[in-house]
């Protein structure tokens, strides 16, 4: 099982060929987006932060940032930064040019203005886009995939059919040799359990436990139940009446293939195989602590429906609920509905969607990737000051 | 026939409704490899639960073979299972 991807200088595989302008703040954030616009592939990654930031919140944007730099789908780099903000734009650079990637700056203080900064920016990004316009694409097996699994908008069939399903493609791919990350901290309440007897060693146990306890310490901390927020009013429409029941079909999609490690929000797998990642449940947040950590590609189940896409990977959507394909196949891209209605198996739609993956590694364009969804946001672990 | 309910693991005291289900109607589904009968007394929205065994006030309810909840009052088989009825045990901030 191969597929043809883009082979970076740091010998990771990309199966997109983007050049990222990635804005160092808020401030940047739309010279940054200005730039993009001019130029075919590149891709803008505004943000609503970067300053006035503290601590290990201030740490986690600017790992973020440098972290989608490194991102395989991700060919060269345009760092945009005002030049007074928190975030250091040289080190963010600095950072990502380790990959061997070509990273250029572009400082909107010292090139004096938006007109400027964007003229400077629009010849750079030009140049850039050149360059890696002669990338060719090569012969690469399903082991340099690194997936992300994510859900959002559940309802009865997330847990009865889509997440088991995205379950049997992440362990075929780990079987092959690939990775797979599953997210959504808040979303293991109530299964930790069970996660943690997947762990590979009694420390991995440990820290599937701790993210857990601190996710929901944090939740208690505001005083309130944490259903209405977890599940949401359109989950606990869809038939989901609690975190526990949520998370219990939630964890479905990283299969049944052991845990190998617990990475921090942003942070990149040492290795090959199935990882947890601490990151909120909100989905766009969520993607982005993923792509951070190097994965290229995102399967995303969906019970209600929703329009997510990424601005540097490609998102295939799945939903097991006939009439939310009927009322979103604009946005969605598998229909696995048949498991419901008790047509097909579990297993069989599984294979169907590993043969969708392979083909999206091969360049096919997603509904969210064809209608230009390119949602972002940057998970925040403290207010800003 | 269409497929009406799905209960997941044979410990669970909740079916799933995978249709629009009504009050009064008789539902069949699997419980394990035996199928078994209920009657209805409400209304299950497609992808709701109903309890398929009586659940005494305070006690666990089970999907997936896990306790997703506890029951709030006494639960009637044939009732639904839903956030009027069985609260979340987690992420209790309003507790003190």
């Amino acid at each position: 099982m191969n597929f043809n991807g883009y082979l970076r200088p740091d010998g990771k595989v990309g199966i997109r060929n983007y050049l990222a302008i990635i804005p160092t703040s808020v401030c940047a954030s739309v010279v940054a987006s200005n730039i993009a616009s001019q130029i075919p592939k590149a891709v803008a990654l505004p943000n609503q932060h970067g300053c006035c930031q503290i601590g290990a919140d201030h740490e986690q944007t600017v790992n973020t940032l440098i972290g989608l730099g490194k991102n395989p789908n991700i060919a060269a780099v345009l760092v945009v930064g005002l030049g007074c903000e928190g975030v250091p734009i040289a080190k963010v650079a600095e950072e990502i040019s380790k990959t061997g990637k070509t990273v250029e700056v572009v400082i909107i203080q010292e090139s004096g203005g938006t007109l400027k900064a964007t003229a400077e920016g629009v010849r750079k990004a030009s140049r850039i886009a050149r360059e890696i316009s002669l990338l060719k694409l090569q012969e690469f097996p399903v082991s340099e995939l690194t997936l992300a699994v994510e859900c959002g908008g559940s309802d009865f069939t997330s847990g009865l059919a889509s997440n088991p399903v995205v379950g049997t493609a992440s362990d075929i791919l780990v079987n092959a040799g690939g990775t797979s990350i599953l997210s959504e901290t808040t979303e293991f309440i109530g299964a930790e359990h069970i996660l943690a007897k997947r762990a590979k060693s009694p420390e991995v146990g440990e820290n599937i436990f701790k993210i857990i306890n601190g996710c929901e310490q944090k939740a208690k901390l505001l005083n309130v139940d944490i259903r209405g927020g977890q599940p949401t009013p359109g989950n606990i429409q869809g038939g989901i009446s609690s975190i526990e029941e949520k998370s219990l079909g939630c964890i479905y999609k990283a299969g049944n293939s052991p845990i190998e490690g617990v990475l921090a929000y942003g942070e990149a797998p040492q290795d090959k195989g199935l990882y947890v990642m601490d990151t909120p449940g909100q989905d766009i947040e969520s993607i982005t602590g993923m792509l951070a950590g190097g994965a290229t590609m995102v399967i995303f189940t969906t019970g209600r429906g929703t329009p997510t896409g990424s601005p540097i990977a490609p998102v295939i959507k799945i939903t097991a609920n006939a009439d939310t394909y009927t009322m979103m196949s604009d946005n969605i891209d598998l229909d696995a509905s048949d498991i419901i209605e008790g047509t097909k198996s579990i297993e069989e739609v599984g294979q169907e969607l590993f043969q969708e993956m392979l083909d999206v590694a091969n360049g096919k364009l997603t509904k969210a990737e064809s209608l230009g969804h390119h949602e972002f946001g940057i998970y925040k672990i403290a207010p800003t000051f | 026939m269409q497929k009406q309910a799905v209960v997941i693991n044979k410990s669970d005291n909740v079916a799933t409704a995978v249709a629009n289900l009504v009050a009064g109607s008789t539902v069949s589904f699997f419980v394990g490899q035996d199928v078994q009968q209920i009657v209805l007394s409400e209304d299950i929205p497609l992808g709701h639960k109903f309890a398929i065994q009586d659940i005494a006030n305070n006690k666990e309810v089970v999907k997936y073979g896990e306790v997703i909840g506890s029951s709030l009052n006494v639960i009637n088989k044939g009732h639904h299972v839903h956030i009027h009825n069985i609260q979340s045990n987690r992420g209790r901030g309003d507790w003190k």
